[in-house]
C-alpha cells in the first residue's frame, strides 16, 4: 500500500473538482453577462477574470486585503465544518471582533514604550470577543441540543444591532456616518508589503490598504491545518464531527469538543473582523446600517470551494476576492451594478458545487475501492456539511448493519 | 417442473468491486428457496436486482419463461415481487391496516373506503393463521408481530414471489417456530418464497433448495434434504467450519465485576427500563446475559459503561467503585465495551482504520509526543493489529473504514477492544450480522480471552451464542434479571420461556 500516492490522487481530484466548480461558474456568470449586455459580454468576462490585475499592483493589493477576512471567515467556517458543525454565525462573530478591535485601536491609551503592542492587543481582544460570541451556540449545542444554525443566526441579528448600537454610541464619526479612524498605533504594520502593492500617479504613490493581516492569515490557516491533522486536539475533534456517539463511546468529552470547536471558530472570525477594519486611512470602517456582515457569508463559499482543507480555503478565498474586485472594474462597462453582483454571486454560488463534483469526479477517474459493497449497497458518503445533521439522525434510526 | 422466476447470468458491478458475477437463480413455483452466503456475498444485491433497486450489466429476468425488465419496485410489484426488507418499513404511528393498505388504499372518489380493505385483510389474516389487530398500533405490537404486517402487506398486494431478507434475525425461538409455520402455509397456497438467511437449521427447517453464493459467484444450487448442515457451510466459506465452539470447563476465580441493585432510569416515559439488578461476573468466565430485545440489555449496559447515568446501585470493578466514573476513566480501570450498534458507538466511518483502532488509545503516551499525534507509530500499531486479527480492507491501515465490509468492521472493533486487555470485557451482540466464518472467530477470541482470565460479559440475542459459549446465563425480562442458569442443564425452549415472562424463577 503506498499512502503517499493515495494522498496525491486524493488531493488531485479535490482541486480537479474545485477547478471545474469555477469553471461552470464562469459559463453561467458569462451566461448572464450575454443575456444582461451580450455586445460587451466577452469584454466583461475578461475584465471579472482579470480581477484586481485591472488596477495593476494597487488593485492586486486591494484583492489580498478584501481575501484577508474571507481567508478567515473560511477558516471558521472549514474548521466547524470539519468538526461536525455548521458555523452560519461567522458574521455576528466577525462583527463583533471587528468592533472590538475598533474600540480598543480609538480608546486604549498606552504609554510610549508599549504603543507598539497597541494592534497586537487589539487583535487579540477581537479574537476573544469572537469566541465568547460563538461560546454561546457552542454551549446550547452542546448542553441543550440547540441547533447551532438556529442560535447562531440570532446570534449574527444580536452582533450585528449590538455593534450599530455601540458604535454609535463610542465610536462613532457623525460627519462621515461610519466608525472613527483608529489610532496610529492600532494600525496593522505593513511588513514591507507597501513596498509591493502601489500604482505611481506622477508623484504620488497611491498604496494598497493589504498590511500583515495578510500574513496573519495565512499563518492562522497553516495552524488550523496543523491542529486538525497532526495533534491529538484535532483527532478528537474530529472524530466528534464525524460521529458524535462513537466519540463518546470511545471516551472523548464530547460536550467539550463541540464547545471548543465553535469557540475556535469564533476566534477566527472575530480575528477576521479585527484584520479587515485595523488599517490606516483608505481601509474600512463599519458602516451603521441595518446589513449582516456580508464577509461571514462569503466565508461558506469559501469553506465549501476549499472543501474545508485550510489550504485550499486561502486559494479559495484568493478566488472570491479575485472575482469581486473584477466586478467592481466591472462597473467601466455599460452594466448595472445590481446585474454584476448577481454574475459575481452566480460565479461564487456554483463554485460551492466542487463538493458535489468531487464526487462525481472521483467516480470518473478513481476506483473507489469499495471493499465489499453489495451487502452494504454502494457505501455512499455524506458530505462535511451533511455529516452533522446525519449524526443526528443516527440517533434516531438505525442505519443497516 | 416450471420456473416462475429465473434469474439468468445475473453481473452487477459496483466502482471496483463486481458484487454479481454472472449469477443464475431459478425459484420453481410453491417451493421455499434459500439463499445463502456469507456478508459480503452478494445477495442483497442479487435481491435489490430483483426487486428493482439495481440494473444488472448482464443477465436477463424470466417470469414464467418470458423474459422481463425490471426498472424500479413498482415494476416489481406489478410483476407480483414482494419484499420483507430486514429492517421493516413500517409507519409506527399508523395502525396495522393503516400500514397495510398504504400505497395502495381503496377509494371512492377520493375517500378511504376502509371497510372493504379491512374485509380483505381479515380474510387473509384468517387464511394464513396471522392473527393480526388491524387496530393496534404499529408502535405497540411486538416485532414479530411487525414481521406479520409486512407479510400481510405482499398478501395484500397479491404478491406471488416473497422475498425474505434475513427474516429471523429479530425473532424469539418461538416467533421463529411461528414464522416457519407460515412461510409453510403460504408455500402450500401457491406462493414462492426466496429466503435469505446465513443460519443453515433454517434452510433444514423449511428450505426446499438453497442456491449458495460465494464472493459474488454462485458456487451451486442444491437440494436440502440430500445435503448436510457441514456441506451448506463448506460451500458457503470455503473451507471446514466447526459449528460447537470448542471450549473447556470454565474455572472461575475472584470477583472482577459486581452490580449491585442498578436502576437506570428512562430517558423518555416513566417505565424503568432496568430495575434492581445485581450479578457479578468472575474472572475466567463468560457471563451472559439473555433476552428478547428491548428488555432492557441496552440500558443496562449504557449505565454500566457510563453511556447513561445510574439512578441507584453500584457498580464496582476489582472492588473499586466506578458508578460515577467518566467512560475514559472506566476504560482505564479495565472495561472494554464492544458495542451493539457498531455504526453509531463502535466506529467514526470517515476515519481510516488505522485511526479507528486507536480511538481508545490515542491520548496515550504510546501514541502521542506534546499533544501531537505519532502517525508511524499509530500506523504500526494498526499494520500489527490487522495482522493479528486477520482484518480485511482494501488499502490496509490507511482504508476509510466505511468502506469496509461489516464483518470487517466488526473485526476491527473487537481487535480494538480485545488488545485494550481489559479485566471485563463487556460484548454486545458481537456477532451480529457475520457470517459463520467471522462468528467462529470471535467466538473463540472470546473464549481466549476467558482462558486468559479474564471476565466476559455478554448480551446476545441469539440462543445459540449464548448456549455455546456462556458458562452462566442471566435472563432478562422488561428490566429484571429473572433466571440465573447453567446452560449445560437448561434447554433452549426453558430458556425462550424465561425471556418471554412466561417463566421466572423466584430464587433470584
Amino acid at each position: 500500500m503506498n499512502k503517499r500516492n493515495l494522498f496525491r490522487s486524493q488531493g488531485f481530484t479535490n482541486a480537479v473538482s474545485s477547478i471545474s466548480a469555477i469553471c461552470v461558474g464562469l459559463l453561467f456568470g458569462l451566461v448572464i453577462l450575454f443575456v444582461s449586455n451580450s455586445s460587451q459580454a466577452l469584454q466583461g468576462l475578461g475584465i471579472i477574470l482579470k480581477g484586481g490585475f485591472s488596477a495593476r499592483a494597487r488593485g492586486v493589493g486591494q484583492s489580498l486585503y478584501y481575501a484577508t477576512p474571507i481567508i478567515m471567515t473560511g477558516l471558521s467556517i472549514g474548521f466547524a465544518s470539519k468538526t461536525g458543525l455548521f458555523n452560519i454565525g461567522a458574521s455576528g462573530q466577525f462583527i463583533v471582533g471587528a468592533f472590538v478591535a475598533i474600540f480598543i485601536g480609538v480608546k486604549l491609551q498606552l504609554p510610549e514604550s508599549l504603543a507598539w503592542s497597541h494592534w497586537i492587543i487589539a487583535l487579540l481582544c477581537s479574537m476573544i470577543a469572537g469566541g465568547l460570541w460563538a461560546l454561546i451556540p457552542g454551549l446550547f449545542k452542546a448542553y441543550l441540543n440547540v441547533n447551532e444554525v438556529i442560535s447562531s443566526i440570532m446570534m449574527n441579528y444580536i452582533g450585528m444591532y449590538g455593534v450599530n448600537y455601540f458604535v454609535k454610541l463610542y465610536v462613532y464619526d457623525s460627519l462621515k456616518a461610519l466608525s472613527q479612524n483608529v489610532a496610529e498605533t492600532a494600525v496593522i504594520p505593513k511588513w514591507g508589503l507597501d513596498h509591493i502593492f502601489f500604482n505611481m500617479t506622477g508623484n504620488y504613490k497611491d498604496t494598497a490598504t493589504i498590511n500583515a493581516g495578510f500574513y496573519i492569515a495565512i499563518a492562522a490557516a497553516i495552524v488550523i491545518y496543523i491542529v486538525l491533522n497532526k495533534t491529538v486536539f484535532g483527532y478528537e475533534l474530529k472524530a466528534c464531527g464525524y460521529n458524535r456517539f462513537a466519540s463518546k463511546f470511545a471516551g472523548i468529552n464530547e460536550k467539550r469538543s463541540i464547545v471548543l470547536s465553535m469557540v475556535i471558530a469564533g476566534m477566527l472570525s472575530g480575528l477576521g473582523g479585527g484584520l479587515l477594519y485595523l488599517c490606516g486611512a483608505n481601509g474600512r470602517r463599519i458602516k451603521v446600517v441595518d446589513v449582516i456582515a456580508p464577509e461571514g457569508f462569503n466565508g461558506i463559499p469559501v469553506a465549501l470551494l476549499g472543501l474545508s482543507n485550510p489550504i485550499g480555503i486561502i486559494f479559495a478565498a484568493l478566488f472570491v476576492a479575485h472575482i469581486t474586485m473584477g466586478g467592481e472594474y466591472l462597473q467601466q462597462l455599460n452594466y448595472v451594478p445590481e446585474i454584476i453582483d448577481i454574475i459575481i454571486a452566480i460565479i461564487i454560488y456554483f463554485s460551492a458545487f466542487s463538493l458535489l463534483l468531487r464526487n462525481v469526479i472521483s467516480k470518473l477517474f478513481r476506483d473507489r475501492h469499495v471493499e465489499l459493497v453489495s451487502d452494504t449497497g454502494p457505501a455512499g458518503k455524506p458530505g462535511r456539511f451533511a455529516g452533522a445533521s446525519a449524526g443526528l439522525n443516527d440517533g434516531v434510526e438505525k442505519e443497516d448493519k | 417442473m416450471s420456473y416462475i422466476i429465473e434469474m439468468i447470468g445475473i453481473t452487477k458491478q459496483f466502482p471496483g468491486i463486481i458484487a454479481n458475477d454472472d449469477i443464475t437463480l431459478q425459484l420453481k413455483k410453491g417451493e421455499i428457496h434459500a439463499l445463502l452466503g456469507e456478508n459480503g456475498a452478494g445477495k442483497s444485491t442479487l435481491m435489490s436486482v430483483l426487486f428493482g433497486l439495481y440494473r444488472p450489466e448482464k443477465g436477463i429476468i424470466k417470469k414464467n419463461g418470458e423474459e422481463i425488465s425490471i426498472k424500479d419496485p413498482n415494476d416489481a410489484n406489478r410483476l407480483g415481487i414482494g419484499m420483507v426488507h430486514q429492517h421493516f418499513k413500517l409507519v409506527h404511528n399508523f395502525t396495522v391496516l393503516q400500514n397495510i393498505i398504504l400505497g395502495v388504499e381503496t377509494t371512492k372518489h377520493g375517500f378511504l373506503k376502509m371497510d372493504k380493505a379491512r374485509k380483505r385483510v381479515m380474510d387473509l389474516s384468517d387464511k394464513y393463521g396471522l392473527k393480526v389487530d388491524p387496530d393496534a398500533l404499529i408502535s405497540d405490537i411486538t416485532v414479530g408481530m411487525q414481521q406479520r404486517v409486512e407479510i400481510l402487506k405482499m398478501l395484500y398486494r397479491e404478491n406471488e414471489i416473497l422475498i425474505f431478507d434475513e427474516p429471523t434475525a429479530v425473532l424469539t425461538p418461538q416467533e421463529i417456530e411461528e414464522l416457519m409455520k407460515i412461510m409453510r402455509e403460504l408455500v402450500k397456497e401457491g406462493k414462492s418464497i426466496l429466503f435469505i438467511t446465513h443460519k443453515l437449521n433454517e434452510i433444514k427447517q423449511v428450505a426446499d433448495r438453497c442456491t449458495v453464493l460465494r464472493k459474488g459467484k454462485c458456487v451451486g444450487t442444491i437440494n436440502v434434504a440430500e445435503t448436510s448442515k457441514d456441506t451448506m457451510s463448506e460451500m458457503m466459506v470455503g473451507r471446514k467450519v466447526k459449528f460447537s465452539v470448542e471450549k473447556t470447563d470454565a474455572v472461575p476465580g475472584e470477583p472482577v465485576f459486581e452490580v449491585k441493585n442498578l436502576t437506570v432510569a428512562s430517558r423518555h416515559g416513566t417505565k424503568k427500563p432496568v430495575k434492581n439488578v445485581s450479578f457479578t461476573v468472575r474472572k475466567g468466565e463468560i457471563v451472559c446475559i439473555a433476552g428478547i430485545d428491548g428488555n432492557g440489555q441496552s440500558e443496562l449496559v449504557y449505565a454500566l459503561t457510563g453511556l447513561m447515568p445510574v439512578e441507584d446501585g453500584k457498580i464496582l470493578l476489582n472492588g473499586k467503585d466506578v458508578t460515577h466514573l467518566s467512560i475514559r476513566e472506566r476504560n482505564i480501570e479495565g472495561m472494554s465495551h464492544i458495542p451493539e450498534d457498531r455504526h453509531k458507538d463502535g466506529l467514526v466511518l470517515d476515519y481510516s482504520l488505522a485511526e479507528n483502532l486507536v480511538l481508545k488509545k490515542y491520548f496515550m503516551q504510546e501514541f502521542q509526543n506534546n499533544g501531537f499525534i505519532k502517525f508511524p507509530a499509530v500506523f504500526k500499531y494498526s499494520d500489527m493489529l490487522i495482522d493479528r486479527y486477520d482484518i480485511r480492507a482494501g488499502q490496509g491501515s490507511s482504508a476509510i473504514v466505511r468502506s469496509m465490509s461489516g464483518g470487517n468492521q466488526q473485526k476491527a472493533i473487537v481487535a480494538r477492544e480485545i488488545d485494550y486487555n481489559p479485566e471485563i470485557l463487556i460484548a454486545v451482540q458481537p456477532t451480529r450480522g457475520l457470517d459463520v466464518g467471522a462468528i467462529e472467530y470471535i467466538h473463540k477470541k472470546l473464549i481466549e480471552q476467558r482462558d486468559d482470565g479474564k471476565a466476559v460479559l455478554l448480551v446476545s440475542l441469539e440462543l445459540d451464542e449464548v448456549m455455546n459459549l456462556s458458562d452462566r446465563i442471566l435472563v432478562i425480562y422488561e428490566g429484571e434479571i429473572v433466571a440465573d442458569l447453567d446452560p449445560k442443564k437448561a434447554t433452549i425452549q426453558e430458556l425462550g420461556l424465561y425471556m418471554s415472562g412466561s417463566k421466572r424463577s423466584e430464587a433470584v
